[in-house]
């Protein structure tokens, strides 16, 4: 009886009560919508930071969204992308100087009897001697290192191939893995590299800055030159090569950077 | 006779109020990325007249030290803001929700009148549909803004892999530039928005999240009066 009572009685709203209707409903919906959206919000402005490991010091969320956004990029990745690249002339006199992690603590090291130590699939080690190194095929490469920190440069090197390295030192069983990684000589700084970036035909083994040899500042006696990354993978004096399917530690990755920092 | 008219479709409010805080956390984490480099400033002949940004400016919002924070930021609600703009670019187009947007040949002459009418110079109102001359023009730059941005963001992020749009943006410094410089718009963009959206009223506001706007219904009356007295019309309008 109640309900047919109901029904028989049922006017239409007026344009005020509709208006109201709405009005009420609209916002109550923004509102709800949007105390959701701060709620989330918070959530990740509190979300704890990252277990500690290869990658640290960023938040859960945001470095699951870090590495799965690498992975979408990566998928531009081509060997075929080149650095551009400048006349020498327009090559910075004294190229910047913006971290010795790696060099300024380490007080033991001797440029005499550096070797390059490549750690080999067979757990053994091989080294390698920077004559050795220089007698392979020279590259020269003038282009605009760019900085995470938002600077860029335009700089002169040259060195060994990275790829040419590899292929002449017969280390392509180990270059098969998925990473290398490389270390200073005393373990101060350190960075991992998947393989596309390091067979990239612009990545050097450098030795030579503006024609002369590297200055110790600047990673003497050999560095990484890696154009498709930011500087921060450009390790200054390499001490150790190593290769791995997994990703090797990095410096700045364990300082809530992205691990891939590529360009 | 209050009469309820409809004026911004649901996927125009969503995409509106999903922009908003998007936007406002992609300022705030590009601001932790630009500190580490802070290069720009206005200077005129050698005196710097603003530096972007003072040091009380970063101090207040916390921004020092923190570039990894504000890229892990930065890039994940790129996304969002790409998505979303998309979304509504998209709509937009199919919905032919673009005739009333995109300014059209009289807009850019009818924009002074705008203006002039906002200024209180001129008291006639300009002609206007869903969105003004003046409107028409600052919703569809700011549209083309935020594709400016998204552009110059990969001409930044990746100017090797995606050499072509750096080079569309002039290189890797004038692209960084432009990307700075349609922040500051933004900004800018926003403020004048809040005046015109506090002065423009209740009824204005309500539209843009309940999608309708309420208008004192003339239509019938329109028709008889106007054979009457022509006069009239002008009142109408207003």
């Amino acid at each position: 009886m109640k309900t047919n009572h109901k029904k028989t009685v049922k006017i239409p709203l007026t344009v005020d009560q509709k208006i109201k209707r709405r009005t009420f409903i609209s916002f109550g919906t923004f509102l709800a919508l949007g105390s959701g959206a701060f709620v989330g919000w918070k959530w990740l402005l509190n979300a704890p930071e990252e277990t500690a490991g290869i990658t640290a010091g960023a938040r859960a969320p945001l470095r699951r969204a870090l590495n799965k956004t690498e992975l979408f990029f990566r998928n531009f990745f081509s060997n075929k992308h080149l650095v551009k690249t400048y006349p020498k002339e327009e090559a910075a006199k004294i190229p910047r100087i913006n971290s010795l992690i790696g060099i300024e603590d380490d007080e033991d090291f001797d440029i005499a009897t550096w070797k390059l130590q490549v750690k080999l699939n067979n757990q053994k080690n091989r080294y390698i001697t920077i004559e050795e190194i220089k007698a392979l095929p020279k590259t020269e490469i003038v282009y605009d290192f760019k900085c995470v920190e938002g600077w860029d440069e335009i700089q002169h090197w040259a060195g060994v191939k990275l790829s040419d390295f590899l292929t002449h030192f017969q280390l392509e069983n180990e270059a098969e893995k998925q990473y290398m990684g490389l270390e200073t000589p005393n373990g101060a700084y350190y960075v991992g590299l998947e393989r596309e970036s390091i067979l990239h035909p612009q990545t050097l083994l450098a030795y030579e800055m503006n024609g002369k040899a590297i200055s110790t500042e600047h990673g003497a006696p050999l560095r990484l030159i890696i154009p498709v990354k930011y500087g921060i993978k450009n390790l200054k004096r390499i001490g150790m090569m190593s290769f791995s399917n997994s990703r090797p530690k990095d410096y700045w990755a364990e300082q809530g950077y992205d691990y891939y920092s590529g360009l | 006779m209050k009469v309820i008219k409809e004026k911004h479709s649901l996927l125009m409010r969503w995409t509106h109020w999903v922009n908003f805080p998007v936007l406002a956390i992609m300022i705030w984490s590009g601001l932790f990325i630009y500190w580490a480099n802070d290069a720009y400033g206005i200077s005129i002949f050698g005196f710097t007249l603003i530096k972007f940004f003072p040091e009380w400016f970063y101090d207040y919002f916390h921004i020092p030290q923190r570039l990894a924070e504000g890229m892990a930021f930065h890039f994940l609600f790129m996304w969002f803001f790409f998505i979303n703009g998309l979304l509504y670019v998209v709509y937009t187009v199919f919905s032919g929700a673009w005739r009333e947007l995109l300014p059209n040949k009289n807009s850019f002459k009818e924009a002074w009148l705008v203006l002039l009418h906002d200024l209180h110079i001129r008291k006639t109102v300009p002609p206007q549909k869903k969105y003004n001359a003046a409107q028409r023009i600052a919703y569809s730059a700011i549209i083309f803004m935020g594709l400016g941005s998204v552009i110059t963001g990969l001409a930044i992020y990746k100017p090797v892999q995606f050499y072509w749009i750096c080079w569309l943006c002039g290189g890797y410094h004038f692209a960084r530039i432009l990307h700075f410089a349609l922040t500051i718009g933004y900004v800018f963009f926003f403020l004048i928005h809040i005046v015109q959206v506090a002065l423009a009223g209740w009824n204005n506001f309500r539209a843009v999240i309940a999608g309708f706007e309420v208008i004192e219904d003339q239509a019938q009356p329109k028709v008889q009066e106007l054979t009457i007295e022509t006069e009239d019309k002008d009142e109408n309008k207003s």
